[in-house]
């Protein structure tokens, strides 16, 4: 201590906190850059997809949306079937994923023997894990086959007689290559994030409640319906608004399965077709030349990117608010 | 009177029994919820791992594709091209998304950093094909050329907010202790950062970066557009260069038998090194956890 004293005290400090304060002022400085990038990136990607499809969204005007054409030769670009696609895929992943997602959760929540619940968080995880590219691979050569010839005339034969609903599972499956596969396959890639979201904001529900439900008497199923669902509902929401974005941005799976446009939209989701991400990878590297082409996957682009970050912006925001209040009224709850 | 207490307890006697039956079935589904959610990771490891592990062998590994109709052939090009561009991602992503992390765990509280850590959350769900059209607009249609270099931006457009936002948590859970006692001793705030909390977060940083790579590794789309792809063993970042996930999609979208059967093992492989990366990931955590701090 004493050995140590004298020389410090009289010069080092003041010398020491002068770099000492220097060196915070850089360090932040520099953290502060980094992280200002992320913003950045943000920008830029919105600023070039902006400029690169700039000139077709400036020739077509709002008919992009809406116009079904779509012929390189003569320069008349449509994005009509490329939407309808996206919206379809994604809507099927939806309508198939979400329950089984939210079901998963609750088990591992609810129901499941605790020394499973590791290994089933671990598993699912794995799941979301899965390359893309994996998930084509197994798509071309068993879920396409087993789609086309087995389950799609099977559900042709029986939901397809149903008056109004059946016109969705009506025609021919064209080998399993078609929307309705590219949902499922959509299905089973986004259920890993919709479950692992809901099931955190699920345990985030407090205790106190749920334990105050069974101290009534309350059953497992009029805890969960009445407490636990109400409670965790917009955070569930979000996850599921997080796979619904995810689902729209997916790329190459789905194009790998979905068949390709063929230049009809109709009401069958056995029809082959393309979503907007499939479209871009399979005709991106074919359009050379200074056409409009290129210029118009460009604008795809930007109108994918703003859609989906957009639904992550929503998912983030719901999947907040409910950690909060949760929080908020915990607080309430224990004071 | 006695009839209204009979007529009460047959009716809650009623409810009561509605109500299990109600909480038995709702326990089924929840059951097979589980199941149902769980079978497709058996069925594609079980079909990747059956259809892949015949084609593997030293030539596998060794020796570079076939020419058409010829048997035979390996993909060495592709685990080289796989780790030259997912290395250089790393390398680009890891100080960018390290210095926001700890920007934002370290500065963080106030309206420009909630900014920050939500539009990086939000970057996480870019779609992996946008990157690569970005990429393809400022890099290759300037450079004339597609190469290892755009396909290392477009992978390090996706693992920059995956680490930026995944290390922030793990710095934030460096206990306040450390910090305190480091500042108490009068070690200034960047050498706190540099000597303290960040060693204190290795293997939890070490964690966040397993699994971008494993991330970075499987994307396709990014690299289609950028990288596009090559048959031959290339070290050089300025040339078109194959990757595992690009030689699958490839191989898988191809007439060619033999090559659906080389996409199998690729598969294999690529499932086989994502999988290591972030069970070792979690392994990791969990030592990290056990001994303490």
């Amino acid at each position: 201590m004493i050995s140590l004293g004298g020389k410090t005290e009289a010069r080092a400090p003041l010398e020491g906190s002068r770099r000492a304060r220097l060196g915070d002022v850089v360090t932040k400085r520099v953290v502060a850059i980094a992280a200002a990038g992320v913003l950045a990136l943000l920008l830029l990607i919105i600023i070039v997809l902006a400029t690169g499809g700039a000139k077709a969204l400036h020739r077509f005007g709002f008919g992009f949306f809406t116009s079904t054409k779509w012929i390189p030769t003569e320069e008349i670009f449509g994005a009509a079937p490329y939407i309808f696609g996206t919206l379809v895929t994604s809507a099927i992943a939806l309508v198939l994923a979400v329950p089984v997602a939210v079901g998963l959760s609750l088990f591992v929540t609810e129901v499941c023997p605790k020394p499973l619940r590791t290994p089933i968080a671990v598993l699912s995880d794995m799941l979301a894990a899965i390359p893309s590219v994996v998930y084509g691979l197994w798509g071309i050569f068993v879920m396409v086959p087993w789609m086309g010839n087995t389950l799609e005339p099977f559900l042709g034969r029986t939901i397809g007689k149903i008056p109004g609903l059946g016109a969705l599972f009506h025609g021919n499956p064209n080998g399993g290559y078609n929307i309705f596969t590219a949902g499922v396959i959509l299905a089973v890639m986004i259920l890993p994030i919709i479950s692992s979201i809901s099931r955190e904001v699920l345990s985030a529900v407090p205790r106190e409640l749920r334990d105050g439900a069974y101290a009534l008497g309350a059953t497992r199923y009029e805890v969960v319906r009445g407490v636990t669902l109400p409670f965790a509902r917009a955070g569930v929401v979000g996850a599921s608004v997080l796979g619904l974005g995810r689902a729209l941005g997916e790329t190459i799976a789905v194009s790998m399965v979905i068949g390709g446009f063929n230049g009809r939209i109709g009401f069958s989701l056995f029809h082959p077709g393309d979503s907007i991400p499939s479209l871009i990878a399979s005709n991106f590297n074919e359009a050379t030349g200074p056409g409009l082409q290129r210029s118009t996957l460009v604008a795809l682009a930007l109108i994918l990117v703003v859609i989906s970050l957009g639904f992550a912006a929503l998912a983030r925001t719901l999947v907040r608010r409910t950690n909060r209040q949760m929080r908020a009224s915990f607080a309430r709850a224990a004071a | 009177m006695s009839s209204t207490v009979i007529s009460l307890s047959a009716a809650s006697r009623r409810r009561l029994s509605r109500a299990r039956a109600s909480n038995r079935i709702f326990t089924v589904l929840l059951w097979s919820a589980g199941v149902l959610a769980l079978l497709p990771l058996g069925f594609i490891v079980t079909y990747v791992v059956a259809k892949g592990v015949g084609i593997l062998g030293v030539h596998f590994f060794t020796k570079t594709p076939a020419i058409i109709g010829q048997p035979g052939g390996g993909i060495s090009e592709a685990f080289i091209g796989s780790a030259l561009i997912v290395g250089m991602a790393t390398l680009f992503s890891i100080p960018l998304g390290l210095l926001a992390a700890v920007y934002l765990a370290e500065y963080g509280n106030g309206r420009f950093a909630s900014l920050v850590r939500f539009i990086s959350e939000v970057l996480l769900s870019t779609p992996s094909i946008v990157a690569g059209v970005l990429i393809w607009t400022l890099v290759v249609a300037r450079l004339h050329a597609f190469s290892a270099f755009a396909g290392a931006l477009a992978i390090t457009v996706l693992m920059w907010p995956i680490i930026a936002r995944a290390s922030e948590d793990v710095i934030r859970l460096v206990p306040a202790d450390l910090r305190e006692a480091a500042t108490a001793l009068g070690t200034p705030k960047w050498k706190v950062i540099l000597r303290v909390v960040l060693p204190a977060a290795a293997s939890g940083l070490t964690n966040t970066v397993l699994l971008a790579v494993a991330r970075g590794l499987g994307e396709t789309a990014p690299v289609l557009l950028t990288s596009l792809g090559s048959e031959f063993v290339n070290f050089s970042p300025s040339k078109p260069t194959d990757t595992l996930s690009l030689r699958i999609y490839h191989y898988a979208l191809s007439p060619v038998k033999s090559w659906h059967d080389i996409a199998w093992g690729a598969a294999l492989s690529l499932l086989a090194i994502v999988l290591v990366l972030s069970i070792g990931a979690r392994y990791l955590v969990a030592r990290s956890r056990k001994t303490g701090r």
